[in-house]
């Protein structure tokens, strides 16, 4: 039986996110795996513009804040110089996949040995609702208000099927937080990710389908059954990449 | 412009070993403990029909890199002769390799040594001695720097790249020097 | 003295960064400092160092965010667009306090402009560029070897005030080749130990590096405040500028850089022959030499701002002159460059003087 503990990598903080917000699973999922593989300090994160700016109030270990989409870049500066250190970002679908997807490219194309963890909940978040290079088609948003793909938006951006043609990625792997059989793959997901970190093994990524109830304007449980029933439709949980 | 400051420019195709000649003058610029400053056309003008280098030495602190209205030229291509012409200053010299150019200068003010640069590359056994064998001669007529300086500036070039081709640049060297006594200058070059 | 050796300008700038610790490099591909990222590529895998060629000018200057975060002496270079490109990591960097050398090898603009050298970005370097109330010191080098000493120079500045520093060439200085003395590196500040930087929290709490200040309320305006402070403190001490024959100069030509030297052997010439004419050429445009404007309000009688632009730095001669003399203005943008003699026809015009008393 499993039973609840507290990391011990997690601040006490009250939480600033949501009601129904996959963040704080997220973060307790990244702080559990830094606690078991006992990395903590060893580990230098970033973290992205979005919701989860303020990742360094919940993660006690050093955190650095990057400009929108910038982290990947960051985090290559700074493994680069402490290749001995454990360097991961924590980033957004708008940062991650739209306005820094040259950087999240180009550092999983040079396999830099740093673990990505991608939260995407199809939707920006604190600028309060705005289409996502995630959203779904069809779907709602303050800038698509009557659906994407009314108006020349395209499609979504399927970020782990894209980067995984890339010879120099070691580890891509789709997982949810939506129920709680998702929440333990995830961080099983997580923790392999790291691992391949710490095998230096190169670039690693977890996307995580998470909810936005705010910005969905649903309710919590809602916005679970809009992550199970739709969003693991267009981007089906799995593993997209697993290099020996 | 002061008295002991001398402009000077190199052009010729891209492969002419421009950029050579130019490093060469200006390491024996550095033997002679004399101020220099060179430059090399550079970015997409350097893909055109004319490569050129600029140099300038001074006895004295140098002010402007840039050479609009060079004291000598060297020329080794039909189409520098046609852009630089123009633009040396009035009694300037211009050293013109005949083997690769049309025509004689039209500028009669002009001192010139006029050395089949190219021919005698071929007689050395390698074209692209050429432009030392222009330098030879330059070096021979307009006393702006040692004979030895620029054979040790070219030793010290060769030496890390191919040192096997030292001995042939400095043969290459005294040819053009032999070949332009046979131009006489109509003013004295400083 | 050691012996001189003949490299070009953007050799002479990376190798200096090497010697001065520097053992980052990010940068991108562009005319006129291709050399810089080329010589950082060979060199500093020899010295333990790392290069990386950077996706775009936003990334490499992110990589160096990243990278004087983790503590190392850090670099990064470009031309003017690429610089534009920057701007955003600048504010970033500057924010967070955290040093970095960034040098920018001017070339003609606006836009994609052309390739040939300019001093269009001026303002952009000293006033700011990126968003944000900051301030960059800038360095504007008029020779290889004074390029040489002042990147060295930048590093200990960046270190010692925590905050980028601006190598402000023109993409003649990074093309020229000069005889240059590559004399070893001597710190000329005491660099206190690093106690900011991340390094992973072993034995110690950890640490954040951040920009964003919501709590308290007017955060932010402290941490303006503290920044002001630090800019204020710096333009006492770091202050430099050459003086060329100002005693008993009724007119004072001043140019930066490339014009710089070019108004300098202009001035040479024009002494020689018996004009009342001297030079102010500032190294540091930010902080500017104030001191040396303010010196020659009260003996000369005319300002000539020579600038290959359209007058930015004129501003801040007015400024620092406090509009106190007559100040002409000769420049262009986009390419053009000043000879001697231009700036000694407009020397001899100012001082009334006909042609014919010229040699």
């Amino acid at each position: 039986m499993t039973t609840l503990k507290r990391s011990t990598i997690l601040k006490d903080q009250v939480t600033h996110y949501c009601p129904g917000c996959g963040h704080g699973i997220a973060h307790r999922l990244v702080a559990e795996v830094i606690e078991e593989l006992d990395i903590r300090e060893k580990v230098i994160g970033t973290a992205p513009v979005g919701c989860a700016v303020l990742l360094y109030n919940y993660i006690d270990c050093d955190i650095i804040e990057c400009a929108h989409g910038r982290p990947p870049a960051v985090a290559t500066g700074i493994k680069r110089v402490r290749p001995d250190n454990i360097v991961f970002t924590y980033q957004g679908d708008g940062d991650l996949a739209a306005i820094g997807t040259a950087e999240t490219i180009h550092a999983a194309n040079r396999g830099e040995n740093i673990t990505v963890i991608f939260i995407n909940n199809a939707i920006y978040g604190m600028t309060g609702g705005q289409m996502a290079p995630t959203t779904m088609l069809g779907m709602a948003s303050t800038t698509t208000p009557e659906g994407r793909g009314k108006h020349g938006e395209g499609p979504p951006l399927k970020v782990c099927e894209l980067l995984s043609s890339l010879q120099a990625v070691s580890y891509l792997e789709r997982v949810a937080v939506s129920t709680p059989k998702d929440v333990l793959s995830a961080k099983r997901a997580i923790k392999k990710a790291f691992q391949k970190q710490i095998d230096g093994k190169g670039f690693s990524l977890v996307e995580v389908l998470s909810m936005c109830p705010t910005d969905w304007k649903v309710s919590p449980e809602k916005a679970v059954a809009f992550v199970n029933d739709e969003m693991k439709k267009v981007f089906p949980l799995g593993v997209y990449k697993d290099a020996k | 412009m002061d008295a002991q400051s001398r402009k000077m420019i190199i052009a010729g195709f891209g492969g002419q070993g421009i950029v050579l000649v130019g490093n060469v003058i200006a390491r024996a610029c550095v033997i002679q403990k004399k101020n220099v400053v060179g430059m090399v056309a550079y970015g997409a003008e350097m893909r055109g029909g004319t490569a050129y280098a600029t140099v300038v030495v001074s006895d004295e602190e140098i002010g402007s890199p840039f050479v609009d209205c060079p004291d000598a030229a060297i020329i080794l291509n039909q189409p520098s002769l046609e852009k630089f012409e123009a633009d040396l200053r009035p009694n300037g010299l211009i050293v013109l390799n005949t083997s690769m150019t049309q025509r004689p200068p039209r500028r009669a003010d002009l001192n010139r040594i006029e050395v089949d640069a190219t021919q005698i590359a071929h007689e050395l056994g390698n074209l692209r001695v050429a432009n030392i064998v222009a330098l030879g001669a330059f070096i021979a007529k307009s006393n702006l720097l040692r004979m030895s300086s620029i054979e040790q500036g070219l030793s010290e070039l060769f030496s890390s790249k191919n040192p096997k081709l030292i001995d042939l640049n400095i043969q290459a060297l005294h040819a053009g020097a032999e070949r332009s006594r046979f131009c006489p200058l109509k003013t004295e070059q400083a | 003295m050691a012996e001189k050796v003949l490299l070009k300008g953007n050799e002479v700038m990376a190798e200096a960064a090497v010697q001065a610790g520097c053992r980052f490099f990010a940068g991108y591909p562009i005319t006129p400092q291709n050399e810089v990222p080329e010589y950082f590529s060979r060199r500093l895998p020899q010295v333990g160092g790392v290069f990386v060629q950077a996706e775009s000018e936003v990334a490499a200057i992110n990589m160096v965010f990243g990278a004087a975060a983790a503590g190392a002496r850090a670099m990064t270079s470009s031309s003017s667009p690429g610089v534009s490109l920057k701007q955003e990591g600048i504010s970033y960097i500057a924010a967070a306090e955290l040093p970095c050398v960034i040098a920018n090898m001017q070339r003609g603009g606006p836009g994609l402009g052309n390739i040939r050298a300019a001093q269009g970005d001026y303002f952009q370097s000293v006033k700011g560029g990126g968003h944000g109330d900051y301030k960059l010191i800038v360095l504007a080098p008029a020779s290889l070897q004074e390029l040489y000493t002042l990147t060295m120079n930048a590093f200990d500045w960046a270190d010692y005030y925590r905050m980028p520093v601006m190598i402000l060439g023109d993409g003649i200085l990074a093309q020229i080749a000069e005889p240059v003395e590559l004399a070893p590196y001597k710190p000329i500040l005491e660099i206190a130990s690093k106690d900011y930087i991340l390094n992973g929290c072993k034995g110690r709490p950890s640490r954040v590096v951040k920009t964003l200040v919501l709590d308290p309320a007017d955060g932010l305006i402290a941490h303006n405040e503290h920044l002001q402070r630090k800019y204020r403190r710096i333009a006492e001490e770091v202050n430099l500028c050459e003086e060329y024959q100002t005693s008993g100069a009724e007119l004072i030509v001043t140019a930066y850089g490339i014009p710089g030297r070019i108004a300098k052997a202009a001035v040479r010439q024009a002494r020689k022959d018996g004009l009342p004419v001297g030079m102010i050429r500032p190294i540091t445009l930010w902080p500017f030499p104030d001191a040396a404007f303010a010196k020659v309000i009260k003996t000369a009688r005319q300002l000539l701002v020579v600038e290959m632009s359209h007058g930015q730095m004129l501003e801040d001669v007015k400024l620092a002159s406090q509009c106190a003399l007559p100040t002409e203005f000769l420049g262009k943008g986009g390419g053009w460059y000043p000879t001697e003699e231009i700036i000694r026809e407009k020397i001899d015009s100012m001082l009334n003087v006909s042609g014919r008393a010229r040699k």
